[in-house]
């Protein structure tokens, strides 16, 4: 194991410390780490998108290809910039509205055809009762009708259409408790992957001193 | 003009994009194309706005003597670290110190904030829903079933715990996934038509 990632490995421990200091309470490391972490993820994500977007989509287009057209876009990002001048806001409004045209242009049919038609489709399921798996089916379609009723305040919540909301919550809560249990199940995972990677460091330093 | 003409803009852009749906010819779908790939120069370009966004707000706070200045010295050196390491040493490929800080600064970083989430979601959790209603309690039930049975001790509790919660993900869970799922999309839908013909103007921002 050579010294250099001895080193990372300690820079990286020290900051994991930091962090997990917070469950002491809020104190000087875990603010500095804090603070370092979104300069760290800005710069990151800065270079990322210098490497990945303006370099191949403008710099190269334009300087290698001579296709000038890619300035346009670029004309349009620098008037965002204008954001920050009350005088020149105005003029952000205009990159801004091109972008929001074309996410709303591209979000439309794609909500509808994948969030919408596709799970309506894959709701019809044939309803059944030669074995429980046509029960389920059936549980299945009651329980997004009863969900969508819940969603639905055209009509008061009440009567048969109150019942089916109040049958539509508690199929909503089954739901939300899943995804609950399944995110806290992931930030386990990390938990242990962190404590995982401190043995690692651990096991490096002492074979790296005493050889053991 | 500088309302009216941004909502033009912003429902041309609309309507032309959501042709491309309807309109699968090769030469059609290049000029769409084209078009996506200058929405993505606009957010390369406009996260530069978010960069200079966060040195405004922190060099404010520095030259004002606030709390915890010190630490937006960090913030702000970090950040210009970063992007001097990316353009003036050698990129952002493996092997490169760009990379080796991503892997033992700000992936470390990173994962151990969200580990943390764990201890504090579980408190949280037990704050928010402890069980007063019928809906909280099928939310906490769920939530503490779908755990168990997805660790070990679930299956030495009871052989089927497994199978159990199977169930619960492939049913009840699914059913009231997908009426989210749809709800939510008709929302943006309605939202995106409200964009789309000049009824939400609320990302325009003020005069």
């Amino acid at each position: 194991m050579d010294l250099g990632t001895i080193i990372w490995n300690t820079i990286a421990l020290f900051l994991t410390v930091c962090i997990f200091s917070f469950l002491y309470k809020d104190n000087p490391f875990y603010k500095f780490a804090e603070h370092l972490v979104v300069g760290v993820s800005a710069g990151y994500f800065a270079i990322i998108l210098f490497y990945n977007g303006f370099v191949p989509k403008v710099w190269i287009p334009v300087t290698t290809r001579g296709e000038w057209w890619y300035l346009l876009p670029a004309i349009l990002g620098v008037m965002t910039w204008t954001r920050f001048s009350k005088k020149w806001a105005w003029i952000s409004r205009f990159s801004i509205a091109f972008y929001m045209g074309i996410a709303v242009g591209v979000a439309l049919p794609l909500e509808m055809q994948q969030r919408v038609v596709k799970q309506l489709h894959a709701t019809m399921l044939p309803v059944h009762f030669m074995d429980i798996q046509g029960f389920w089916n059936l549980l299945i379609i009651l329980g997004v009708l009863c969900g969508l009723v819940y969603f639905f305040f055209s009509v008061e919540h009440k009567g048969a259409v109150g019942g089916a909301a109040r049958l539509g919550i508690w199929i909503l809560m089954i739901g939300f408790g899943a995804g609950f249990g399944l995110t806290v199940m992931g930030r386990i995972s990390l938990l242990a992957d962190r404590i995982q990677f401190m043995r690692e460091w651990y096991l490096m330093v002492t074979q790296a001193l005493w050889g053991a | 003009m500088r309302r009216e003409i941004p909502i033009a803009i912003c429902f041309l852009a609309g309507i032309f994009y959501t042709l491309e749906l309807f309109i699968p010819h090769r030469q059609v779908l290049s000029i769409f194309e084209t078009v996506r790939q200058w929405a993505q120069i606009l957010i390369a370009f406009a996260y530069v706005l978010a960069i200079a966004n966060i040195l405004r707000v922190n060099f404010h706070a520095i030259q004002k003597n606030q709390r915890d200045w010190p630490y937006k010295v960090v913030l702000i050196v970090s950040l210009f670290f970063m992007i001097t390491l990316g353009i003036f040493f050698g990129g952002i490929g493996e092997g490169t110190i760009f990379d080796w800080v991503y892997y033992h600064a700000q992936y470390p970083l990173q994962s151990t904030m969200f580990a943390l989430l764990a201890f504090f979601i579980a408190s949280a959790a037990f704050r928010a829903f402890r069980i007063r209603t019928l809906e909280a309690a099928l939310l906490a039930v769920t939530a503490v079933l779908v755990m168990i049975g997805r660790v070990p001790v679930g299956e030495e509790l009871w052989n089927n715990f497994p199978d159990f919660t199977e169930w619960i993900m492939n049913v009840p869970q699914l059913a009231g996934k997908r009426a989210i799922m749809i709800g939510a999309a008709l929302g943006a839908i309605s939202t995106a038509l409200k964009v789309l013909t000049g009824l939400e103007r609320t990302y325009l921002g003020g005069e």
